[in-house]
Order: structure tokens, then C-alpha cells, then sequence
């Protein structure tokens, strides 16, 4: 047989073989099929890890509470005990390191996501343990406008100051 | 009655053999028997939303969006809430506002002043990734980049998504979008590093309503698993077999 007849053969096969040599380098080797299969399951592994290892920014009131217990003490005993600490401070992140200090959100509006008056806003409010109440709703047009809430109320007692 | 030796043996035997099988019967079909015999075992994740109690203050996106590095003024979100409004002329307002992220504070819905005796009902509706157990976002990703994990977590891997968006579009939920930052596909894994660490995601600490809650279905005596089986639960877009793993309590058929 000729050569020439072959030779688009060889380059062929050649080129395949490259294309397996390239991917033994580009693709990791913790790629393949996980837990769940070809069709849902086809990944690298160690991304797993990486999701696992992203930075919690939201440590709750269990972490507040141990170096602010009479604060956390107030609001855990007033009808705001279900409303997270930094809900209102933003997330604690690394505090007291880095953060050093939180920024306190007192804005009105920020009230009145839960205490505008809606209509079809629920008015009953079940999470407490001492039993139901009525949420507390306003008309934010009628209810001294232009003042901020923290004026006359207290947040941490969830009362008048 | 005359009976043999022979006669009386056979006839003993059967009855033990029958009675044996027939409480072997019921030994097998007890729930728990029959549960552990579906081989589920270890943990999914499923959530459930509770639209009655949920008020619309948009605290669960703000918390969402700071905890997931978001970029805070760019309108896009992993959850969102949605407001209904029926009126009595037949009309629906639905809107979503930055998808609440600074939550509802007026009473305008798409704009509109709606007054309180026009109103048939009005409702919160808080939405976020489904988990499907069989997601048709990781079907159409051309080059594995988002998957499923064992417990039922969809993730995107940002260092192999090449943002082609077919996922964005495959989602019938409309949950995923594209990372202005990252430039890859991005959506909600129920705040994964959290639930990896025993804590809750962001959205069901920061929510002061008990409107979210996350729990494993494949534990029978998980809270949310009880309410799954125990509760009238609806799921969203049940038609597209997707079967999706987050459970609304008080969902209303206008909702899509």
C-alpha cells in the first residue's frame, strides 16, 4: 500500500492523541461523576470544599450575646425578641476585629418595613412565646412624618423612651 | 369428630404457617419498616415557607444579599418576595420591587394606590432556589459546572462556568442570573457554607416571622419534614416535574 493513502490516518490518530494528552492536563483530577450521577452529578469535587469554605458574614445573637449580654438580656425579654441583632447593625462579620464598629441602621424606613400600615399585612403576630399580639402598624403619613422612629421609641424594649 | 394423628399435625401446621405469614404481613407494611425499606437515607435538604405569616419587610433579601456578596444596588437577588394584590374587579398587582429588598412600605402596588375596601386579598410571597430533585439548570450546563450535591444542593462551580447561560434560561423558576462581578451563572444554594456549619441560612435567621424555615426531609421527625407530611403543602410549577424541594403552606393559585 502508498504511504499517501495513510498519511490523513496518522494525522488523524495524532490528533486525537493530543487532544488526550491536553485534557490530562486541563481537566482536574477530582473531575467526574459524584453522589447524584452522569446527568446531575458531572463536576469537579473539591468545588464542594470552596462553597464550604465562603465567609459567614450573619453570626446571629448567639454570637452578640457574648459580649453583649445585657442588650441581648433586653430585647430577648421585649416583643422584638425574634428580631436578629443585625438586622439592624448589618452583619457582624469578623467584629470587634473588622469590623471595629458596626453601622447602626436608624432610619425610618427601615421601621416601617414591618410597622407600615398595609392592608393586606398580617396583623397577628404568633412567634412570641408569651402568646399572640397585634403587630404594631402605622400610617407612615400620619405618624410624625419626617421624624426618625428611634426619637421616642426604644428598639431594644421595643417601648417608649 | 374423628381425626387422625396425621390429619390433626397438617392441619396445626397450617394454621401456624398462616398466622405466622399474616403477622409477618403486618410486621413489614408498619411505616417505619416500609420507610427504611426506600433505601432514604442521610440528609436532604428541603425548606418551607409559611406565605401566611409572611409580612413583606424584605429583611431575608437585605440579610441574603449581604451574606452572599450581592452587589447591593444591582437588581439582582438569590430570594426575592413577591406581593399579590387581588381586587374585587378582578384584577391581580403582583410586583417585586428591587425584589423587596428594601421591603414594601407603601401601599402601591405596580405603582397603583389600591384602597383597603377595594381589595379582595393581598398576600407575601417569598421565593428562592427549589433544590428540584431533578433540576433542568444542571441538565443543560454544557460543561459541568453546576451540579447537585448528595444532599440536594445545586451548586455552580465559578471557576468552570464558562457563563453561557443556558441555565438561566432552563430555569423555570427564574431563580438564577448572571453575576455582574463573577461573570458566571449565579443562584441560591441555601446559603450552603451556613447549612455545612449548623446554622441557618441568612434568610431564616434574619426573618423575625418564622416564615422560612429548612429542615431534612429524610428525617421523620424533623420539623419541616412533619409539616411536609403532616400539612397542606403546595410546590410551584408542579407540572414541570422538576419536583421541587421548597414547600409553601398557604399558597394561592394565582402565584406563579
Amino acid at each position: 500500500m502508498k504511504g499517501h493513502v495513510f498519511r490523513p490516518l496518522w494525522v488523524t490518530l495524532g490528533l486525537v492523541g493530543l487532544i488526550f494528552i491536553a485534557r490530562y492536563f486541563i481537566v482536574p483530577p477530582d473531575f467526574g461523576i459524584g453522589e447524584r450521577g452522569y446527568m446531575y452529578g458531572w463536576y469537579r469535587k473539591g468545588n464542594e470544599e470552596e462553597w464550604k469554605a465562603f465567609k459567614i458574614k450573619h453570626n446571629t445573637m448567639q454570637y452578640c450575646k457574648d459580649c453583649h449580654p445585657d442588650q441581648s438580656k433586653k430585647i430577648k425579654a421585649s416583643k422584638h425578641a425574634k428580631v436578629q441583632c443585625e438586622n439592624c447593625h448589618g452583619p457582624s462579620v469578623d467584629h470587634p476585629e473588622k469590623p471595629q464598629k458596626l453601622n447602626i441602621n436608624r432610619d425610618r424606613e427601615l421601621c416601617l418595613r414591618c410597622h407600615a400600615y398595609l392592608p393586606y399585612r398580617p396583623a397577628r403576630y404568633a412567634e412570641l412565646p408569651t402568646g399572640a399580639i397585634t403587630l404594631k402598624m402605622q400610617e407612615p403619613d400620619q405618624h410624625n412624618p419626617g421624624i426618625e422612629c428611634v426619637t421616642c421609641h426604644s428598639v431594644h424594649d421595643a417601648s417608649f423612651k | 369428630m374423628n381425626q387422625s394423628r396425621r390429619e390433626f399435625l397438617k392441619t396445626g401446621f397450617k394454621t401456624i404457617l398462616a398466622t405466622g405469614f399474616s403477622i409477618g404481613v403486618f410486621e413489614t407494611l408498619r411505616p417505619e419498616v416500609l420507610a427504611a425499606l426506600k433505601k432514604e437515607e442521610g440528609l436532604r435538604w428541603a425548606f418551607v415557607v409559611d406565605t401566611t405569616k409572611c409580612i413583606g419587610c424584605g429583611m431575608c433579601v437585605k440579610a441574603c444579599k449581604l451574606e452572599n456578596e450581592i452587589p447591593y444596588d444591582v437588581n439582582v437577588t438569590r430570594t426575592w418576595v413577591e406581593r399579590y394584590v387581588m381586587t374585587k374587579d378582578g384584577r391581580i398587582y403582583a410586583d417585586s420591587p428591587k425584589g423587596a429588598r428594601d421591603g414594601f412600605i407603601k401601599n402601591d402596588p405596580m405603582g397603583v394606590t389600591v384602597k383597603k375596601e377595594d381589595i379582595d386579598k393581598g398576600f407575601f410571597v417569598p421565593k428562592l432556589c427549589n433544590q428540584c430533585e431533578n433540576p433542568p439548570c444542571v441538565q443543560v450546563c454544557p460543561v459541568g459546572a453546576t451540579y447537585q450535591t448528595a444532599d440536594g444542593i445545586v451548586l455552580v462551580d465559578r471557576t468552570w462556568c464558562i457563563g453561557c447561560g443556558y441555565c438561566i434560561m432552563a430555569c423555570p423558576y427564574g431563580v438564577r442570573f448572571f453575576h455582574p462581578v463573577y461573570r458566571v451563572a449565579e443562584k441560591c444554594n441555601f446559603c450552603y457554607h451556613r447549612i455545612k456549619k449548623d446554622m441557618k441560612p441568612a434568610c431564616v435567621d434574619a426573618c423575625s416571622f418564622g416564615a422560612r424555615l429548612i429542615g431534612n426531609i429524610r428525617d421523620p421527625w424533623d420539623s419541616v419534614s412533619r409539616i411536609i407530611k403532616t400539612e397542606r403543602t403546595a410546590v410551584l410549577k408542579e407540572e414541570f416535574g422538576t419536583k421541587p424541594h421548597v414547600f409553601y403552606l398557604g399558597l394561592d393559585s394565582i402565584v406563579r
